[in-house]
């Protein structure tokens, strides 16, 4: 029967096809994502909540996300940051996500790719977090204030945040990064100062309630400034 | 002073943001171009080696069809590939995330409210690391079409929605996978943001060697993450 078990149906095309390998293009993550991505303590980088995840939007039976283990407390200021996700007529976006990455408060990144032996590690900080938003389109994250780390030559970069913004309606991950209001090394940014001067408060986080606050715009007269990466 | 290896960016596959007939991206498809700036420590890094999806997440959870008290309704299968950069290298710790509907194209979430039934053997979300050599493999049951209010008649092919993490914020992708023969992919709005050929790149293979006898059927995927760049960054900033 060797004839029967190594008949094969044609190949069709795709990403294994020589022809057409290349970059996998990239799709949106819909409006339904709640059970599968956010995890509890996904958005609290400092591990003393299970801020992140909208178990109001599923069976609780249906939770198989874990729970993250934080290992400790990082070092470094506490901080808290928020804002909300607006379309291009200013009514909340309630199914979007963000995610964050960020270097710890010395200035390091916890990445392979990051191999400044002299600025030190945190063994309790990984950097990454992410949120679902809220019902109001708000997203929240516990983090710790980042150093600054180098940028393009021999510039140093303000202290910012990396942020992606996914939801229904985006068909590909949107950039931006945060800013903290009067940040040390704000004037000097590589980053902000390539950012046309009208449009740069619209990743500059501003003080509100004790929180660091930063509205996200996908149009309108204050869209936010999204990257090219 | 620290230079970085920048990661290439966009190819002639990438999707716009504007796809007027997905009308979800009318309001949400950002007008002003995408601004251009140097990759950084920022954007070449990210989480990972050493453990720390597990950390951040918990463990990885391959197998869709065993998280409840039985088996979920539906056919079963397996889905594995490899994670590749452009130039074809394995691009190892990097965690898949999954979700989908279940076998009747039904999604475990209180806004899916089209008549289809739940099945309470079956969530529909896993979550994968690559091995070394970039490859990754989970089993499910093959999730079903579903309607949705883009237009009259609208129904989303079968998909699976990935979400891929890689060692780079640069590198971050959310897609979808689609199978082989599906009719509704070719009239499919948010496929077809796509273009041809490049919509191929996101359909899966059918393959017989992944498939299991008396188990499960089996389909290859590999998906393609930014590769490092080539070429210098050329500084458009004129003022
Ligand atoms: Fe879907």
């Amino acid at each position: 029967m060797t004839d029967l078990e190594s008949r094969q149906p044609a190949a069709r095309q795709d990403n294994r096809d020589p022809a057409l390998f290349g970059q996998t293009p990239s799709q949106t993550v819909g409006p339904f994502f709640h059970y599968g991505l956010p995890w509890k303590g996904g958005a609290d980088l400092v591990g003393a909540s299970d801020m992140g995840a909208r178990p109001d939007l599923f069976d609780e039976a249906h939770w198989v996300l874990n729970l993250s283990a934080p290992t400790g407390t990082p070092q470094g200021e506490v901080i808290e940051i928020a804002g909300r996700v607006l379309d291009a007529e200013g009514v909340a976006v309630v199914d979007a996500m963000v995610e964050i990455w960020q270097a710890n408060a010395a200035g390091r990144y916890a990445s392979r790719d990051d191999a400044r032996d002299d600025v030190p590690l945190d063994p309790h900080f990984t950097g990454f977090g992410r949120a679902a938003v809220d019902a109001e389109g708000v997203y929240h994250f516990r983090t710790i204030l980042p150093g600054r780390v180098p940028g393009p030559g021999n510039s140093m970069q303000a202290p910012h945040l990396a942020l992606s913004l996914f939801g229904r309606g985006i068909i590909k991950r949107l950039a931006t990064r945060l800013y903290f209001a009067d940040g040390e090394g704000n004037d000097d940014d590589p980053i902000l100062a390539r950012i046309p001067a009208a449009r740069r408060d619209t990743v500059i986080a501003q003080r509100r309630a004790g929180a660091w606050w930063l509205d996200l715009r996908l149009g309108g007269d204050s869209e936010t400034v999204f990257f090219d990466l | 002073m620290t230079d970085v290896l920048a990661y290439a960016r966009d190819d002639a596959g990438t999707p716009p943001s504007l796809v007027p007939d997905y009308g979800s991206t009318l309001l949400r498809a950002p007008r002003q171009p995408l601004l251009r700036v140097p990759q950084t420590l920022t954007e070449t890094t990210g989480p990972g080696p050493g453990g720390a999806w597990e950390r951040l997440m918990g463990a990885s959870l391959a197998d869709l069809t065993t998280q409840h008290g039985g088996a979920p309704i539906g056919q079963r299968i397996v889905v594995s590939g490899r994670v590749l950069d452009e130039d074809g290298r394995p691009v190892p710790d990097t965690v898949m995330e999954i979700w989908q509907a279940n076998a009747a194209g039904r999604y475990v979430h209180v806004r899916d409210q089209w008549d289809a039934p739940l099945d309470p053997n079956f969530t529909g979300a896993g979550r994968v690391v690559t091995d070394a050599e970039g490859r990754y493999r989970f089993v499910t049951v093959r999730p079903g079409a579903y309607p949705w209010g883009n237009h009259r008649n609208a129904w989303r092919p079968a998909h699976i929605h990935l979400s891929l993490l890689g060692p780079a914020f640069a590198t971050r992708l959310v897609t979808q996978l689609y199978f082989p023969d599906d009719p509704l992919i070719e009239i499919d709005p948010i496929a077809n943001a796509v273009p041809m050929p490049y919509r191929q790149r996101l359909v899966s293979r059918f393959d017989m060697a992944t498939t299991e006898p008396n188990r499960a059927l089996g389909y290859l995927f590999d998906v393609v993450l930014k590769g490092r760049d080539q070429t210098p960054f050329e500084d458009d900033h004129h003022d």
